[in-house]
């Protein structure tokens, strides 16, 4: 039975990683994950989870780590965030050709230079050309069941991808809330073995990561968009059956008051919950206004985003980190949002603001701040995005 | 008794009455002709047999050898990136360490085996290798060292000898050549406590293939630095791979040695050294070199080699 | 290359293109490669085996009595054996075509 208890989510992610049964974990500490792998590494040492932690060098060795033992056919875990990250990143690529269905939680953190340890989403949108799965958390119970669904959906043979359990760094990894955490019996009855098709095995020898000449790369990548492709109707009965079993049901993308709402905000991560009681707060005044919130970023559910926003009149779009385009293209999740809505005959007023970057607090007086210039804007006058709550 | 030394009291090596016949490495790669790497290659496998998974970094013997949908290799072989294959091995052998504690399988024997070139070695894989041997993962590494980054073009490398000429370090009205002596890697596989470090040359193939094999036998992190000759970067005769890995031992430029648990065993006891001229002879990499900057690299290998004879507690190979 | 080893469409692929024919570079004949081809004296051959071992392309096996012999299919003419043989019983001869 799932005990509800107030814990540190980060450690309640680590706990929940040793139930999935993880063999291996190799990674390397990095703020604000630290507390994840330190909680591992505890549990390893009491013996109360079997399995190798390997204390890398670098993130680097901890991607490469996962990857060879992955392809040995162990389930393997590893977490990182920001710097760590982007150091690790060519492997990331290799790891998702490879199809290898490696679980990393993210505790998202911004990139330097400056460097700074807070969150934001620069390293979660850094690794969306990865090929990797990406699951949002937006609060410690959702970190707990991503963790579990991150295994499940990886290793179904329909997808074998490696997965991200992206959870705000600090914010929510720091957090002392209170969840359910499920028990041993609950996650394996969800949860069985990981059976790989090919693994390195000296009994039949396969050769994986060889070199694939012009002839023949433009394959592989079809190959490997097509299970990307192939994983989204997976990912949701996955999601189904956890909702059966556990009793809390997630979604692709997933809505709040949007159904006669005349301004949507689509957000990702836990400032989506601030945004919420913002709502609240709007609707309580008689602003219809409702949000859109990603649950699983890549592959990404345009198809399920535009029947969630499709109806508004306005869209105040979220963006926690720059893409650095020069100014006249929109943030990261703007440009994936009015992608999915080019040609599809909406014509909303979009705004996009760039929020939250490297920790700074976003409040419910922002998100009135934001929904009023989008709604009150001629079309036309909005730029692509717009700083909001900077000192000029 | 240290954990080499225990390992090996009763090892029985091959000879030439003996030889391994398996092959884990089959004909059909892309090796240049005369490839001296592949024959080092080749040799050590057959040392190993087929209870083993391999692990390559990028570089010559990994293009050659896994041209898709093709592969020269009839054991398990993970290739991932340049610099890693020292944390790639790490990472399969807790997975193997794990699932058979965990009863998920029933394989312990199995023999965990990494190679990369000089660069993947001693530049840019250094610190996966250095983390590898730290935690004492239980593994064989081989580098093959052809002394320079011959698959992108023969540019130089830390392992690059004194006054050869690379395309990163040709020699031209302000230039020998290399500027620095080679990095001694093998030192470093020392220092970090490997029980057992060795170099070995394939013109020595008995040599060589018993090094290997008591390198698997060896539990912990087991290193053997493997001379590798290239015709294509050496711009020797492709027929003369193996003569000039031989008089590479019989000049003293490549001292064929065993540290084991930290003492050090000579090999070979080279009694009538070549000149070092002899050995540049052949090859057009050390043409350019005058007599008096061959006589300067003369008197460093002859110094090295003393310094090398003073470590060795056994001088002629037992 | 995809051309001569028959792969040509992407759902053919192995997942993560892993490739499960142990060994099947084997099929590409790298005797192609050669201009040069080595020949075995039997009368001076000693059996020793060291064009074996010297072999970078495992192009040598031992036949029933006891001669090694080559598999010009892969030799690729490199005369390491025929400047090894301690014996001079390996001549690297023109080929013909």
């Amino acid at each position: 039975m799932s005990k509800r208890i107030g814990i540190e989510v980060s450690l309640a992610v680590a706990e929940t990683v040793g139930l999935c049964d993880v063999d291996v974990i190799a990674a390397y500490p990095i703020t604000p994950q630290t507390h994840i792998v330190e909680h591992l590494s505890e549990l390893v040492a009491d013996g109360h989870l079997d399995a190798e932690f390997v204390p890398v060098e670098s993130e680097h060795s901890a991607m490469s780590a996962c990857i060879g033992s992955s392809a040995a056919g162990a389930r393997t875990f590893t977490s990182t965030c920001s710097q760590g990250y982007a150091l690790m990143s060519e492997l990331c690529y290799i790891a998702s050709a490879l199809r290898l269905p490696i679980v990393m939680a993210v505790a998202n953190r911004a990139l330097s230079a400056p460097i700074n340890i807070w969150n934001d989403h620069s390293d979660l949108m850094y690794a969306r050309d990865t090929g990797w799965i990406q699951l949002i958390s937006e609060n410690g119970q959702e970190a707990v069941d991503m963790s579990i669904l991150a295994f499940r959906i990886g290793e179904d043979k329909r997808i074998s991808l490696p997965v991200q359990v992206n959870l705000d760094g600090f914010t929510m990894s720091h957090v002392i809330e209170p969840l359910s955490i499920p028990d041993a019996q609950e996650v394996r009855k969800f949860l069985p073995p990981f059976k790989p098709a090919l693994r390195l095995d000296p009994a039949k020898p396969v050769s994986m990561g060889g070199v694939g000449m012009p002839d023949i790369y433009t394959e592989c990548r079809k190959a490997q968009d097509e299970a990307l492709r192939a994983s989204k109707p997976v990912i949701q009965e996955i999601f189904d059956d956890f909702a059966r079993q556990f009793g809390r049901q997630y979604k692709l993308v997933e809505t709040y008051k949007t159904e006669d709402a005349d301004t949507i905000i689509v957000a990702i991560g836990s400032i989506a919950q601030t945004a919420m009681t913002a709502i609240d707060s709007m609707r309580a005044r008689g602003r219809k206004v409702g949000i859109a919130r990603i649950r699983v970023f890549r592959p990404f559910p345009a198809a399920e985003l535009v029947g969630a926003i499709g109806g508004a009149k306005n869209l105040v779009l979220l963006d926690r980190s720059t893409a650095f385009a020069g100014g006249e293209v929109s943030g990261p999740v703007a440009l994936e949002v009015k992608s999915a809505l080019f040609d599809k005959g909406f014509s909303p007023k979009v705004g996009n603001f760039l929020v939250g970057l490297g920790g700074r607090d976003v409040t419910g007086q922002n998100f009135e701040e934001m929904v009023e210039r989008v709604a009150s804007a001629n079309n036309g006058d909005i730029p692509a995005y717009e700083f909001i709550n900077v000192r000029e | 008794m240290g954990i080499a030394s225990e390992a090996l009291k009763n090892f029985k090596g091959f000879n030439l009455k003996n030889l391994p016949e398996v092959e884990p490495l089959s004909p059909g790669h892309r090796a240049c002709q005369g490839c001296g790497e592949v024959l080092a290659l080749r040799q050590a496998l057959k040392a190993i047999g087929n209870n083993v998974i391999v692990v390559s970094a990028t570089g010559c013997m990994e293009i050659v050898t896994s041209p898709f949908p093709q592969t020269a290799w009839r054991v398990p072989w993970l290739h991932v990136a340049f610099e890693n294959a020292g944390s790639v091995v790490s990472g399969v052998e807790v997975a193997y360490k794990s699932m058979n504690r965990k009863k998920i399988i029933d394989q312990p024997d199995v023999t965990f085996l990494a190679y990369g070139g000089d660069g993947a070695t001693a530049d840019i894989g250094l610190q996966a290798l250095s983390g590898a041997l730290e935690r004492g993962h239980n593994f064989v590494y081989l580098c093959l060292d052809n002394e320079a980054y011959m698959n992108t073009g023969i540019q130089r490398s830390s392992s690059t000898p004194f006054g050869a000429s690379t395309t990163t370090s040709p020699p031209g009205r302000k230039s020998s050549g290399q500027a620095t002596w080679k990095k001694n890697v093998v030192e470093i596989a020392v220092a970090h406590g490997a029980p057992y470090v060795a170099t070995a040359s394939p013109a020595y193939p008995i040599d060589l293939m018993n090094k290997v094999k008591k390198a698997s036998l060896v539990p912990g992190p087991t290193y053997i630095h493997i001379f590798s000759p290239c015709p294509t970067g050496w711009r020797c005769g492709t027929e003369e791979s193996v003569a000039i890995a031989r008089l590479a031992v019989q000049s003293k430029v490549f001292p064929l040695y065993e540290v084991i648990d930290g003492e050090y065993y000579l090999s070979r006891r080279v009694t009538k050294p070549k000149p070092i001229s002899e050995y540049f002879q052949p090859q057009r990499r050390f043409r350019h070199l005058t007599e008096a900057e061959v006589r300067f690299i003369q008197e460093r290998v002859n110094e090295q080699y003393e310094k090398l004879l003073q470590k060795c507690r056994v001088q002629d190979g037992k | 290359m995809a051309k001569e080893t028959g792969i040509k469409r992407w759902k053919e692929l192995n997942p993560g293109m892993a490739v499960t024919s142990p060994g099947n570079a084997a099929e590409l004949k790298t005797g192609d490669w050669r201009s040069m081809q080595p020949e075995t004296d039997r009368d001076k051959c000693i059996k020793c085996g060291q064009c074996y071992i010297f072999c970078p392309d495992m192009v040598y096996s031992k036949d029933e009595d006891g001669y090694y012999v080559q598999n010009y299919y892969w030799c690729k003419g490199c005369g390491i054996c025929a400047k090894e043989c301690p014996v001079d019983a390996i001549r690297m001869l023109q080929e013909v075509d």
